[in-house]
């Protein structure tokens, strides 16, 4: 059997969620340990901060920037869906989400390069 | 797979979450420019109680809110149920609790 | 300009959960018809032992959903013009729900979270004694109307990818009419239905992905009435902390 089509506005947010929430969990275990470097092995971590100059470490860290913003615009309207009296506009609270998490994630990767 | 309790912890640590993202945020774009560097870092959080403090609310929230999302997809997603989710959940939120302790630490400790 | 092809090509699911099988049947295409019909055909003039489940066929009874093409849908009100343009069709039972044959699904696991859900009346009132007018005025009562027209058909539990990963979950269309009671002030366990959808299954499962109110063919929004229930049992449980 097919599974239905979801292509509707609020699956899509529900995936992005899940997803972007799911890397950030993935993510936060190597962040956390290069951090935990700085006072054990300095060398480790300037070794990485150098490697993160690299181009494509940027494009990456720009990534991870965009899911955390993201997951965030995304909680957000999560908690005004499930505590603030009910609004039909949440596709445009999903897609404005999107706008703000592009736009902190922009302004990180301008500053960055 | 989540009952109200786990819903709640879920809810308050987003809740808890916000301004800290919003923070991290700001001091990503703020301390990216000209790159990064250990001593750089280490200049600007350590011996810092504010800085303690704020990393050390963020490590707690992330633990409890990571730990029960990834219950709820490994169920959802990797039919993972009874002791073994249980088990993975505390897991998680022990393992992401130690590991950001450490780093905090690492960063703030004079 | 589209044109009506001559015939249709239906793929039905068959069989029982043992060993499922797809059958091709090619049936007459007319400018009016609906799936219910499509099927109906195949029964009467293709093959009889065709097992398939309908009653009232104009919306009303809840009973003849199926997946259509891969949606779920109620077949007696869906026009085969407006989801097989092509003159394809692909019918299956319901989603979420185990099959008994055919084209019937086994809507118990359905009806038995509805129970669980604590989603019946609870009278306030015997049948002797006045019971609370209903005015669509009060706020409550005009939240509860908005999900008083489900008709129990089982679409949005089938759209429900929630459910489909997580067996427990009570799903859509329980969890809705919990809600709708709760709003109603007739109704006299508040604090039991508050409970019964608070358990593993309840409705701090729902992830808003908002499936259901996508294929309601009644338009309602269970997640709507599913976010009322996260709402009040947080609400509840704060008010008892305090009490404590």
């Amino acid at each position: 059997m097919k599974q239905p089509p979801r292509s509707h506005p609020l699956w899509l947010a529900f995936l992005l969620h899940r997803l972007s929430g799911l890397a950030l969990a993935l993510f936060l275990p190597v962040h956390l340990w290069l951090l935990s470097q700085a006072v054990t092995s300095p060398a480790t971590l300037d070794g990485f901060l150098a490697f993160a100059e690299h181009p494509l470490v940027k494009l990456a860290e720009f990534g991870l920037v965009f899911l955390l913003a993201v997951h965030m615009g995304g909680g957000l309207r999560l908690l005004a869906l499930e505590f603030l009296p009910w609004s039909d506009r949440h596709k445009t609270y999903a897609a404005a989400a999107i706008g703000a998490a592009l736009f902190l994630s922009g302004t990180f990767f301008l500053r960055a390069i | 797979m989540l009952d109200l309790r786990l819903y709640m912890a879920q809810r308050l640590s987003a809740l808890v979450m916000t301004p800290l993202v919003l923070g991290h945020i700001a001091v990503m774009i703020y301390a990216i420019q000209g790159g990064l560097s250990t001593a750089e870092i280490l200049g600007r959080t350590q011996g810092s109680l504010l800085w303690f403090l704020f990393y050390g609310a963020f490590v707690i929230a992330v633990s409890i809110h990571a730990a029960i999302g990834l219950r709820v997809i490994a169920h959802e997603w990797g039919g993972l149920k009874g002791r073994t989710l249980d088990g993975l959940m505390w897991a998680v939120g022990a393992g992401l609790l130690a590991l950001g302790a450490r780093a905090v630490l690492a960063v703030t400790l004079p | 300009m589209t044109t009506t092809p001559d015939t249709l090509r239906v793929t039905v699911q068959r069989g029982t959960a043992a060993a499922l099988r797809r059958e091709t049947f090619d049936v007459p295409a007319y400018e009016n018809q609906t799936v219910l019909d499509v099927v109906t055909w195949i029964q009467q003039m293709a093959d009889p032992t065709l097992s398939y489940r309908f009653a009232c066929r104009v919306g009303m009874c809840g009973s003849c959903a199926m997946m259509v093409n891969g949606v779920p849908r109620w077949t007696c009100r869906t026009h085969v013009k407006k989801v097989a343009a092509d003159g394809e069709l692909d019918i299956a039972p319901l989603r979420n729900l185990p099959v008994i044959k055919d084209l019937a699904a086994d809507m118990d696991p359905f009806f038995d979270k509805w129970v669980a859900a604590e989603a019946r009346l609870h009278p306030s009132a015997g049948r002797d004694e006045a019971f609370d007018p209903v005015t669509s005025q009060e706020p409550a009562r005009a939240e509860a109307d908005l999900g008083i027209e489900c008709i129990n058909c089982g679409i949005c539990y089938a759209a429900c990818d929630t459910v489909a990963g997580n067996p427990d979950y009570l799903g859509p269309a329980a969890l809705q009419r919990a809600w709708t009671l709760l709003n109603d002030s007739r109704d006299a366990d508040r604090d039991g239905i508050l409970a019964a959808v608070s358990g593993k299954g309840g409705c701090h499962n729902c992830h808003s992905m908002g499936s259901c109110a996508q294929y309601c063919p009644n338009d309602l929004n269970p997640m709507r009435a599913i976010a009322g229930l996260k709402r009040e049992t947080v609400r509840a449980a704060w008010g008892r902390k305090r009490d404590a």
